[in-house]
């Protein structure tokens, strides 16, 4: 690292990145620590280990930042197949930790090979559409990206962790970003739409309800355009009312009621309160106690290692995926608040950070990463409070885990060095 | 745009999170009140509830020790409950039922599950309790009464129901709360306040430790002990004079306005509202609507007060300037006040003068003294309005605001009360008439005739009356209690009229009843009154009425006593209230004769019976009858 590139950093970014890290932290060791054994060195327990995985981190930021930033663009391809490798392997050597085959394990310590893959992908999706070949409006070059975010997906799905394998669906707003049509956008919009819509309301409803819409609107453009053919809403239609209907028939037949609980759970469609009741004791468990504990916090919080439902672990996996409900319970509506504004300063930085970049390689991996920490952040924070269905993704920088704070380390942090690096590019 | 599309999500997300989070922590924010809190457990430690002395020291009510069977549905584990039935004495189905109650109030909070278990049942269960998880023993102190006296005053004590719960944070379900009387008023006396341990559990509910060490932890309270003014001895002795009939006896001392006592009868004994048979009980006493035994009659029976209130017209007359010591009217065996329109008059006739017109009891007198009243000022209603104001100066016509949460604020008429029956300007003095003896629309309580008599007794003031003597050992500061009251009547002119009170002992309608040794000044008064017999107003046999004080120069007692159906004043009421004055002031009796003839009162039974028995029947020692079937005799009867 030469002074050139401790200049040009992007201080702020890095200022918010230790914030979180800290913060973070501390409330790590507000859910885990116990009276008997508070040193904060104790790497028996979570948030002792969590204070050595940030040590290390240290290193490995100052290993990527001292790395010729051109080696990240030469080697994507290499970093995206070997992580590509890393999740195959998981097949044969794998180490299966509540349910999941997602780890490798090393004596007795255990990493995470999809946390890795997200920076890789990154990469590897960066490199190829700043490739003057690619044309992403052609068909061809479009289905070939498609298949740089869906590879790794297709491989983090069976261990099984959907959560993890939806993170790369980000990778669609840089798609966007760089010129995809807005159609395939559109397309999803309609489909969320129609998903929510066939659960709360029913087939039949929606398939009534967007003939009417359609009838209508077709009626609009015959009157300015005399020659509109009507073909194209019959597809619309017909498309929707299939994918209405499948959504009914997945959701009936192929979930299982855990899952139908979930969504009912979500989208309030369970009216029945002794039924609300017992989904509140199992499936949605995780969610009412994280809510209370949060809305328990009133407005400036318990106060720090106060948190009667922290201590009394109310919230399961509190220091990983619901470290977030802690925070709602000691620090109220004040500190909560500002975790949000934090992380929406960060991803709305690292937008502008990369909207400013002079190569298109750095600019589209800083969209990949602030599209990834964004996933990361709507999802968990919307499943802890109580917005969306459970999902299990970390809260970046914030849960309990060491591959998990690496990757997003060396995520954010490639991105850091090559935004350093951008007048380089010139000479 | 495609450039701002993650941008405003970004935005988007960031607010709709901010306002979930407000949602959540800002506008339902927690109430702050840590036992609504699933982490924390609160363990109550109830303080003992102050004991009641009555005004010489004399315990009425302590407690008793009793033991509460709670439970907590979220912890119980499954149990033999063919044992735990056993034990607890109660059938399977009760369980059950009473297990399901008690989880849907609620499941984590602890409810009572089988209340009040004497010491036997205690001590069998004590040791096995801990065999039955999310059951333990609740202990609790239940209130002890010494005599069998003074329900009425003394209220009881039973569990919250969930009005109270509602209206009062203090409580929590299973928890006893005074009810009526002295329990009622001085609930949070002599409760105290409950202590509070909050311990920190886990989601498996088990115990952590103290809550941040016991920060929010508090120490219990100790209940205030209450002295209160009723004589024990006096009140017992009231009780036992009341026997068989139903009425009241209001006594207090002029002085300070300390009741003395308070009797309502018929009354029962206190010991019955206690412990699991509470409820029970409650409903049997509560549901007797012919003899109502929690019917406090000495605050809540409204009657016309009768020749009594002629004091008070005395006084007004007096006051007002219209007549004099020495006024006098001829008495032909009634008043002639209209064409048609005359009242009748049992005093003998002859002259009369405000001192024999007092002692004899004489209608026409106070007739002709009430008209002049009204009928000095230029329009009925300026007359009414400033009649009105003497007699509520007595405490008439409103809530006294004495210290039991019983009441009622009795009738004084107003114009405008007439204005509303007659029209506005369309009736005078004389058809209000039936005011100057106190009949017709005047209505008061026993408690407020005691007053009106106290009042008279000093001369022009009174003190509220109350209950309450100290609380903790220290006499009451209370300035509504321990100020004088005035009335609207100068001192001067209550001489004739307490003159004519006690010659009412001398020479009138009580002397065969007379105190040897006391000075007494007294009125006699009968009340009529009636009931509805198959939907037919139907006359029953004279309330008898008697207010007093004593001794004349030295007022020590005021007393007002009613029985109902008594007939003359002097025969029951009068007697009662003489017996005692005497017990009072000498605290013994030497009239044994007075004493034999109260209590010899099986008649009073029989009286009862009449309008019930379905038969004809007389009224009045036999002066009227009620035919059945035939309408009643409705002339107009008329005061001794």
């Amino acid at each position: 690292m030469n002074n050139k590139v401790i200049q040009k950093i992007d201080w702020a970014t890095i200022l918010v990145y230790f914030a979180l890290v800290f913060i973070g932290w501390i409330n790590i060791y507000s859910t885990t620590f116990t009276d008997q054994n508070p040193s904060v060195f104790n790497l028996a327990q979570p948030y002792g280990k969590q204070l050595l995985f940030i040590g290390l981190s240290l290193f490995l930021i100052i290993l990527i930042l001292s790395i010729e930033a051109k080696f990240y663009e030469r080697f994507s391809s290499i970093i995206y197949l070997a992580s590509l490798v890393s999740l195959l392997g998981l097949f044969l050597f794998g180490k299966n930790i509540n349910g999941a085959t997602s780890w490798y394990a090393f004596g007795g310590n255990t990493i995470q090979p999809s946390e890795f893959a997200k920076a890789a992908t990154a990469l590897a999706l960066a490199k190829y559409l700043s490739d003057i070949q690619t044309n992403i409006n052609k068909l061809k070059d479009q289905l070939k990206a498609f298949l740089i975010i869906i590879a790794p997906a297709l491989l983090i799905i069976p261990q099984p962790d959907p959560g993890s394998a939806l993170v790369y669906a980000s990778l669609f707003f840089v798609l966007y970003r760089e010129g995809l049509s807005p159609i395939y956008l559109f397309i999803g919009l309609i489909a969320i739409l129609l998903f929510v819509a066939t659960l709360i309301f029913s087939f039949k409803t929606v398939i009534i309800s967007s003939f009417i819409i359609l009838l209508f609107s077709f009626i609009l453009k015959k009157r300015r355009n005399k020659r509109t053919s009507p073909l194209m809403f019959l597809v619309i239609l017909v498309a929707s009312a299939a994918f209405s209907y499948s959504v009914s028939f997945i959701y009936e037949n192929v979930f299982e009621q855990r899952h139908r609980d979930r969504f009912s759970l979500w989208l309030r469609l369970e009216k029945d309160p002794e039924k609300l009741e017992e989904i509140r004791k199992t499936i949605g468990y995780n969610t009412y106690q994280s809510e209370s504990a949060i809305g328990s916090g009133g407005f400036f919080g318990k106060g720090y290692l106060e948190g009667t439902r922290t201590k009394g672990d109310f919230v399961p996996e509190q220091h990983t995926d619901y470290i977030f409900s802690t925070v709602g319970e000691e620090w109220g509506f004040a500190g909560s608040a500002l975790v949000v504004l934090l992380f929406s300063f960060l991803l709305l930085r690292l937008l502008f950070l990369a909207e400013r970049q002079k190569s298109e390689f750095s600019r589209i991996y800083g969209y990949g990463v602030a599209s990834i920490l964004f996933i990361h952040f709507a999802i968990n924070v919307g499943m802890v409070i109580g917005l969306l269905p459970t999902i299990g993704i970390p809260l970046p920088f914030f849960s309990y885990g060491g591959s998990g704070l690496w990757g997003f380390t060396i995520l954010l942090f490639i991105f850091i060095k090559l935004d350093a690096n951008r007048i380089n590019e010139w000479m | 745009m495609r450039k701002l599309l993650l941008s405003s999500i970004i935005v988007i997300v960031a607010i709709t999170y901010i306002g979930r989070l407000s949602y959540l922590q800002v506008l339902n924010p927690p109430t702050g009140n840590l036992s609504d809190d699933t982490a924390i457990k609160a363990i109550y430690d109830y303080p003992e509830r102050g004991y009641i002395y009555d005004r010489n020291g004399k315990l009425l009510v302590a407690n008793q020790p009793s033991y509460d069977v709670m439970v907590i549905p979220r912890d119980v584990k499954p149990l033999d409950t063919v044992e735990f039935c056993k034990l607890l004495n109660i059938t399977k189905e009760d369980f059950i039922k009473k297990y399901n109650q008690t989880k849907r109030y609620s499941p984590r909070l602890p409810s009572v599950f089988v209340p009040q278990l004497s010491k036997e049942e205690y001590a069998v269960l004590q040791e096995k309790m801990r065999k039955y998880e999310g059951f333990y023993i609740q202990k609790r102190s239940l209130r002890y009464y010494s005599e069998a006296t003074a329900a009425n005053i003394l209220g009881y004590i039973s569990e919250v129901n969930e009005r109270d719960l509602k209206k009062h944070t203090y409580y929590q379900s299973g928890e006893l709360i005074g009810r009526q009387g002295i329990e009622e008023q001085y609930e949070e006396t002599l409760r105290g306040r409950k202590g509070v341990k909050y311990i920190q559990k886990d989601r498996f509910n088990r115990v952590i430790g103290p809550y941040k060490n016991g920060i929010a932890d508090t120490l219990p309270i100790q209940g205030k002990d209450i002295h209160l003014t009723i004589d024990m001895d006096l009140q017992m002795y009231g009780e036992k004079l009341m026997g068989n009939k139903r009425g009241g006896i209001v006594a207090l001392d002029p002085k300070s306005g300390e009741l003395l006592s308070l009797v309502s009868a018929p009354t029962y004994d206190p010991a019955l509202l206690v412990g699991r048979k509470r409820s029970k009980n409650y409903t049997k006493l509560y549901y007797d609507s012919i003899a109502k035994p929690t019917f406090d009659r000495g605050l809540l029976a409204m009657y016309p007060p009768g020749s009594p209130f002629k004091t008070l017209n005395a006084l007004i007359a007096l006051e007002e300037g219209v007549i004099d010591e020495n006024s006098s009217i001829r008495c032909s065996h009634g008043y002639r006040y209209g064409r048609s329109a005359f009242m009748g008059c049992h005093c003998g006739g002859g002259i009369r003068k405000l001192n024999n017109g007092i002692y004899n009891s004489c209608n026409a007198y106070f007739a002709n003294a009430y008209r002049k009243v009204i009928e000095k000022y230029t329009t009925a209603e300026e007359g009414m309005n400033v009649y009105e104001k003497h007699l509520k100066s007595f405490g008439l016509g409103n809530y006294l605001g004495y210290d039991l949460p019983n009441g009622k604020k009795g009738l004084i008429p107003s114009s405008k009360y007439y204005d509303r029956a007659y029209g506005k300007k369309r009736w005078f003095a004389t058809n209000t008439i039936s005011n100057a003896i106190g009949q017709g629309e005047v209505l008061t309580t026993p408690i407020q005739l005691a007053n009106m008599t106290a009042a008279i007794a000093n001369r022009g003031f009174y003190y509220t009356p109350h209950v309450i003597k100290k609380i903790d050992n220290q006499y009451i500061q209370d300035e509504n209690y321990i100020k004088p009251k005035q009335t609207t009547i100068k001192r001067e002119h209550f001489e004739p009229v307490i003159q004519g009170m006690y010659d009412v002992y001398n020479k009138g309608t009580a002397n065969w009843i007379q105190i040897p040794g006391i000075s007494i000044a007294g009125k006699t008064g009968t009340a009529e009154n009636f009931t509805k017999i198959d939907g037919q107003k139907v006359q029953l046999t004279d309330h008898s009425i008697f207010v007093a004080f004593a001794p004349v120069e030295d007022p020590k007692i005021a007393i007002a006593v009613f029985v109902e159906n008594g007939y003359w004043g002097s025969r029951w009421a009068g007697r009662i209230a003489g017996l005692m004055i005497e017990k009072y002031i000498k605290g013994e009796i030497t009239r044994k004769d007075m004493e034999n003839f109260v209590l010899n009162d099986d008649r009073f039974i029989e009286e009862y019976e009449k309008p019930l028995s379905g038969k004809s029947f007389t009224i009045n020692d036999g002066q009227k009858s009620y035919i059945k079937h035939t309408t009643s005799d409705n002339s107009l009867t008329i005061n001794e």
